[in-house]
């Protein structure tokens, strides 16, 4: 790794980093891609929801998350009619403003507005914005060769960006490098099933936020430095309600409001920023690695929203996540005017309904500043379930 | 009366006698196969695949037609209301919500009465016929689902066809999904496929996509022979109901046949075309006959309209299948017009600046809406950027195509006024600049 881009953390206390994480998480002038960029460096952005990031890495680029921020979308918001979630035009008033400056702009075909992203980033700025098709056919037999064939051609437009060609040893140094990263996000999760007192939700949000935006060599030692301090905490365990929150999947609620949620409750399982932990297993290195990224994709991966697929009855999958995390409820959360995420709601709640698990349903935006009222119903239903 | 008047009477207009007709019938079909039991294909107009289910008998049921047409015969709130009482967010599309009371009615509909689905076929033009195959998933257990993902262009320069290699990976991709299609439909009717007989509805496609083409052509002329957004509709429902049959082919023909005497004669869709303009978007249902009005109050008459290329699922190429390699072709045709539909959306400031001097546009109306995001996300944008390259006056106007809640009729009517006021006021300058 030639490039550092953040400040020398291994000197500092738990604390300490955990309150760099946040602080970074929060800053939507992102310094620490600046800092990339200042050193030279690509920057390829990639929208939510998955990314396979380990093709920008290989070719020496950054992948960066573009997650919206909380920031006033003064130039985007020209751009853009009523009706629509707040992400996508934060995110394009991040690149506007330039507060991000990319070489490269890919999104997927994850929602009806999304998809309309690459080609407003087209008319707008002066590098290369495309689609992803990340296939919506999970279930064929053709699908993992069309999706090699696709990360393929994403590969050959990556290298034209960069300049730099990509070997198919480099990309399994880079599947290594990611393996790893996902091992390390799969502890931290661990973590929080069953040591909820360990750390708080935004803590344990920010530490993963964070992996969005370094490069993830820089990633994997801060979480190998802070994860083992996590285990050996001396926080005493309180009476909490265990819960899954779910809904974070593509716009992410503000840290303010994750703080609150953990501040209520134990937070022990979530979708946010799904799309960095969605394949679930370590990704082999021998053979094609764009066709084991892709395998992976279709067949060891979480779910979401807006990923299809018969096998995932995303009810079922809410409730395997329940069980493995021993919630007692879970937080139905959506971004305002999501559409998938407004549907899944539906879907979820009658079927927590029927399996007679308790859910708190709410809408959140990434500008949202006021949450006193939502403080006091949360802690009304925690309450309830408590004392029952 | 004159021989020439009995030909007048008996072409003028019979488009869309015999489209209503078509249309009722065809709902009068499916209400009797509703009641005697049996089961349909539930599909979607980008991407029905109406072709090939014909193959198996199976009738197909539209959702978005179904659901338009509680809007426009106006009960859609009631249907929506039920929806939303089931738990759906008014900020989610209004189609799907009219079909999940649609569906929680068991298929009582104001047309008469839909079929239960024997499968369902989607496409990924839109996202939300993702989502709502999901909802039949959990409403329908144990129906099949099967999923045609067509991969779209990359980016605004992306025009690969025949022939390139990029293409043909993207072709062979839908075919496997659509020898799959076959395989779940043989599964589910006990019927086996017929490859002559997908010819023979292969070969009626073909006219009618050669017709519809031809169709939307004819709208050139001045002053246009139809108004793109009324007409446009009826010929929309029947191009999507009657793919693939000899009814629809026929039909076509017959209004191809009826556009051209129009054009030859001079005769126009208005008495006094003063303005042509270009429609934007997805169609105000909720008031769609006023809505139209408000323009032709004025001499405006839509002579284009971005809904019937994408809402066609791309027929305005006139794409034909090569009827010696039917499935090869089905996946090329399939590609290429599901490519042009999803084109006719995102980069939707491309396909209009080709209209502008094609059609002799003054104008166009941008008609964005809350229910449909696929539509609506880069409308502002394709605006702002269509108004860089090319002066032409522009109206963009936000409602719904289902909800009457953000349907601001006294509203919308002031701001189409002071845009015929603008328009006006600028032909006026223009006509002094030249003298």
């Amino acid at each position: 790794m030639k490039t550092r881009v953040l400040d020398k953390w291994q000197d500092s206390s738990l604390t300490e980093i955990l309150t760099m994480c946040r602080d970074l998480v929060e800053d939507p002038d992102m310094p620490t891609v600046r800092r990339w960029r200042d050193a030279g460096g690509k920057v390829v952005g990639h929208f939510q929801v998955y990314f396979p990031e380990e093709l920008a890495h290989a070719a020496g680029a950054l992948p960066f998350k573009l997650r919206g921020a909380p920031v006033e979308p003064r130039m985007a918001d020209a751009r853009f009619g009523s009706y629509l979630c707040s992400i996508l035009k934060t995110s394009l008033e991040l690149v506007l403003s330039e507060r991000v400056q990319l070489d490269m702009f890919v999104s997927h075909p994850i929602c009806d507005a999304a998809r309309n992203l690459a080609a407003i980033f087209e008319r707008n700025v002066s590098h290369p914005s495309q689609i992803l098709y990340l296939p919506q056919n999970a279930n064929s037999a053709h699908t993992v060769n069309y999706l090699t064939g696709e990360y393929r051609r994403l590969l050959d437009e990556i290298q034209r960006v960069t300049e730099v060609e990509v070997s198919d040893d480099a990309l399994r140094s880079s599947l290594i490098v990611f393996n790893e990263n996902r091992r390390l996000m799969r502890e931290l999760y661990a973590i929080k099933r069953d040591l909820p007192w360990a750390l708080s939700a935004e803590d344990a949000y920010s530490l993963v936020c964070i992996g969005s935006m370094i490069p993830r060599e820089e990633h994997n030692e801060l979480l190998a430095a802070v994860l083992p301090q996590l285990r050996e905490t001396d926080r005493k365990p309180q009476d909490r309600v265990r819960v899954v929150f779910e809904g974070g999947f593509c716009e992410q609620p503000p840290l303010d409001l994750i703080r609150l949620v953990g501040r209520t409750c134990y937070v022990v399982d979530d979708d946010l920023l799904i799309g960095l932990r969605y394949l679930t297993e370590d990704v082999p290195g021998d053979g094609d690695p764009l066709h084991a990224l892709a395998h992976a994709y279709i067949e060891s991966s979480s779910y979401s929203p807006v990923q299809h697929d018969l096998r995932k009855p995303k009810e079922n999958m809410l409730m395997r996540r329940v069980r493995e995390a021993r919630a007692d409820a879970v937080v139905l959360a959506a971004a305002k005017m999501c559409e998938p995420g407004l549907e899944e709601q539906v879907a979820y709640s009658h079927h927590l309904d029927a399996e007679t698990l308790p859910y708190f349903v709410t809408e959140f935006e990434e500008n949202m500043t006021s949450f006193s009222n939502l403080e006091l119903q949360l802690e009304t239903f925690t309450e309830n379930l408590l004392f029952a | 009366m004159s021989k020439d008047n009995n030909e007048k009477h008996s072409i003028v207009g019979r488009g869309n006698r015999d489209g209503a007709r078509l249309f009722r019938d065809w709902y009068k079909d499916l209400t009797d196969r509703a009641e005697a039991g049996e089961e349909a294909a539930y599909v979607f107009v980008m991407g029905s695949m109406s072709e090939l289910l014909g193959n198996f008998g199976l009738p197909t049921v539209f959702p978005e037609i179904n659901s338009l047409q509680t809007a426009v015969r106006r009960v859609a709130h009631e249907y929506l209301e039920e929806a939303e009482n089931y738990g759906y967010s008014p900020d989610i599309c209004g189609y799907v919500k009219a079909d999940v009371a649609v569906q929680l009615r068991k298929g009582a509909h104001p047309m008469g009465r839909i079929p239960k689905p024997a499968l369902a076929v989607l496409t990924n033009a839109c996202n939300t016929y993702v989502k709502w195959a999901e909802i039949w998933e959990r409403m329908h257990k144990d129906m099949p689902v099967v999923t045609i993902d067509v991969p779209g262009a990359r980016d605004s320069r992306d025009d690969a066809g025949p022939g390139d290699k990029q293409f043909e990976h993207d072709r062979l991709y839908v075919e496997g999904q659509l020898r799959e299609l076959i395989d779940t439909c043989t599964e589910v009717t006990g019927k086996r496929f017929d490859i002559d007989k997908f010819r023979e509805s292969l070969a009626y496609a073909n006219r009618m996509s050669v017709s519809w083409k031809r169709l939307l052509e004819l709208n050139r002329a001045t002053p246009s022979p139809f108004n793109a957004l009324t007409d446009g509709t009826i010929y929309l429902g029947v191009a999507n109901a009657l793919r693939g049959t000899e009814a629809g082919a026929k039909y076509f023909e017959d209004l191809v046949e009826e556009m051209e005497y129009k054009v030859d004669k001079g005769i126009g869709c208005l008495t006094d075309e003063k303005y042509r303009l270009a429609f934007v978007g997805v169609p105000c249902y909720p008031i769609f006959r006023r809505f139209t009005e408000m323009f032709t109050e004025w001499g405006g008459n839509y002579v284009s309209s971005t809904y019937l290329w994408f809402a066609s699922g791309g027929a305005n190429r006139g794409f034909e299948f090569d009827l010696e390699k039917p499935i090869e072709s089905y996946a090329e045709g399939t590609l290429l017009t599901m490519r042009d539909a999803m084109d006719s959306m995102f980069h939707q400031d491309r396909v209009l600046l080709g209209m502008v001097d094609e059609f002799k546009l003054d104008g166009i109306i941008y008609h964005p809406i809350k229910s449909c995001r696929t539509v609506s996300t880069g409308l502002a944008d394709g605006r702002r950027h269509l108004t860089e390259q090319r002066d032409i006056p522009s109206l963009f106007l936000e409602s719904d195509m289902m909800d009457r809640r953000v349907v601001s009729e006294a509203q919308m009517k002031n701001r189409v006024d002071a845009f015929f006021e603008g328009l006006a006021s600028r032909r006026l300058q223009a006509s002094r600049a030249e003298a």
